[in-house]
């Protein structure tokens, strides 16, 4: 690893600062991707400001019926908290879907809103890799590219992101509470990560020195009708290769509100909000499940070894909307899929 | 690393730990990780390196309690912390009942992944989570064994956990 300054920040204001007077600093949470991509040599950051000492160890309950949870609140403490479970379940399973336990006891929050792709080229610095040099051009279109985008991608990137936590929240609508050199902002989860473009270094819209400081939720009614369905290489401690957060209100066997969130398919957690509201009013069965797979998959595109993940797609949403439908989330330990 | 020869550098910072109930204090460069202390300077070798990038559970200890990954912590970030090794769980003459229940079931081959098996399992009972078979074997997902000693780790979890024996018929892929 290469050598770094190393600063404790013992307040929000102080690693604001330091986050804004050093373009090389990188903030450093539980640190499972930041020192694992340090180990590969693909972040380099000349100095680290550890905010682990910072009081965002909270998750709060407010006054809408959402909760606040601190960006260094445990993936662990998360899923397992009893208000998320009562409120948020979607997140709670997305959350066990993904990692392994030692790793969610030190993954936290806001570091996993930040996590980098796993693109195979993107974690070797000895190939070309747009995210990691831009203008290096991208090894992974026409490389080896089973578990890269079919949605949204660009001539500069077809990397995807690999949260699961990511894909509950963005169905889910949270909001992300930052703070930075020009005070404090709330950034729509929708808004938060970027399509790649032409500028893949850039994951997120985190102006330079802001930070994450929590994740706000709203109150929903979705605890009853909601899924995570997650499908990878083997039953566990995988990334998917797609995945489907799904919450649905249901009245009289027809939908009022639909949220699909889709995870392992793009640059950023995929939602088309759009697509939804078309589907209000409709009966909540295959046929409609169908109808909503194909208009979240319009203009999806293959890049030869990863073709196969468009229709296994449309059958993952299916599958999920049926689970969501029917009130019978995928249980993350029992892998056999409802 | 000779801990001596740092700790008068520029770069070098001061962390207490408590390790195995026992408080140390150093001056290490903040580049090192929790894993190459423990293994290095510390000479607790108990904790193996396999990967070292969190992908296979050989360097899992606990830290306040909690089971992680020490070759992703680097030593700096944990000034304070508890760590638990396996050498602070039990010894040769008086065993943790996880050490001797990997004993009694012939849970490892090779032996290289067990240490980090057992703290794993051990913070998996006191975590509570898991209570059939099939969520132990969930819950014990971040640790792998290249000999393929699974059942016999799920076996001796089972025991310590005195859960009630699998179905007879076992999954034939475990």
């Amino acid at each position: 690893m290469r050598h770094f300054s190393y600063t404790r920040a013992e307040s929000v204001s102080e690693a604001v600062a330091a986050l804004a007077a050093n373009p090389e600093a990188k903030v450093l949470a539980g640190g499972t991707n930041l020192v694992d991509l340090m180990k590969y040599d693909v972040m380099r950051p000349a100095a680290i400001v550890d905010i682990n000492r910072l009081p965002l160890k909270q998750i709060e309950d407010l006054p809408n019926g959402g909760l606040r949870i601190g960006a260094l609140v445990s993936n662990t403490t998360v899923a397992y908290d009893e208000r998320v479970k009562e409120r948020y379940p979607l997140l709670s399973s997305a959350i066990l879907a993904g990692a392994s336990p030692q790793l969610r006891n030190a993954a936290t929050t806001g570091g996993n809103l930040l996590q980098r792709t796993r693109c195979y080229y993107f974690y070797d610095p000895s190939t070309p890799c747009n995210k990691r040099e831009p203008g290096s051009g991208c090894s992974a279109i026409g490389g080896v590219n089973r578990i890269h985008a079919i949605l949204g991608a660009s001539e500069s990137c077809i990397a995807t992101h690999p949260s699961d936590m990511c894909v509950a929240l963005a169905a889910l609508s949270a909001a992300v509470e930052v703070e930075g050199p020009q005070g404090k902002r709330y950034i729509p989860f929708a808004d938060f990560h970027r399509l790649p473009g032409d500028r893949p270094e850039s994951d997120n819209t985190l102006a330079q020195g802001e930070m994450v400081v929590a994740v706000r939720l709203e109150g929903n009614h979705f605890a009853g009708h909601h899924t995570y369905l997650k499908l990878r290489d083997r039953l566990s401690y995988a990334f998917a290769l797609v995945s489907v957060a799904a919450a649905m209100e249901v009245a009289d066997g027809k939908i009022v509100e639909l949220r699909v969130a889709l995870g392992g398919v793009a640059h950023k957690p995929w939602r088309d909000m759009l697509a939804e509201a078309e589907f209000a009013g409709q009966p909540a069965e295959d046929v409609t499940f169908r109808r909503i797979a194909q208009r979240l998959l319009t203009g999806a595109k293959g890049q030869g070894e990863n073709d196969f993940k468009i229709p296994l797609a449309e059958k993952v949403i299916v599958r999920a909307l049926r689970q969501a439908a029917a009130g019978r989330p995928q249980d993350q330990s029992v892998k056999a899929i409802q | 690393m000779d801990l001596s020869s740092q700790s008068h550098t520029a770069a070098t910072c001061p962390v207490s730990l408590t390790i195995n109930g026992e408080r140390r204090s150093f001056d290490i460069h903040p580049w090192v990780s929790l894993l190459d202390l423990l293994r290095g300077p510390l000479e607790l070798t108990g904790t193996k390196k396999g990967c070292d990038h969190g992908q296979c559970g050989a360097c899992t200890v606990m830290i306040n309690g909690e089971r992680m990954n020490s070759c992703l912590k680097l030593a700096v970030s944990l000034d304070g912390a508890e760590i638990t090794t396996i050498e602070g769980l039990g010894t040769p003459d008086n065993m943790h009942p996880m050490q001797k229940a990997f004993l009694e079931h012939d849970a490892y081959q090779c032996g290289y992944c067990t240490p980090g098996q057992i703290c794993s399992a051990v913070a998996l009972v006191k975590e509570g989570h898991a209570h059939e078979r099939h969520e132990i074997r969930e819950q014990m997902s971040g640790n792998l064994c290249r000999c393929g000693a699974y059942t016999n780790i799920a076996d001796a979890i089972e025991e310590v956990m005195g859960a009630e024996k699998a179905a007879p018929v076992r999954e034939a892929a475990e």
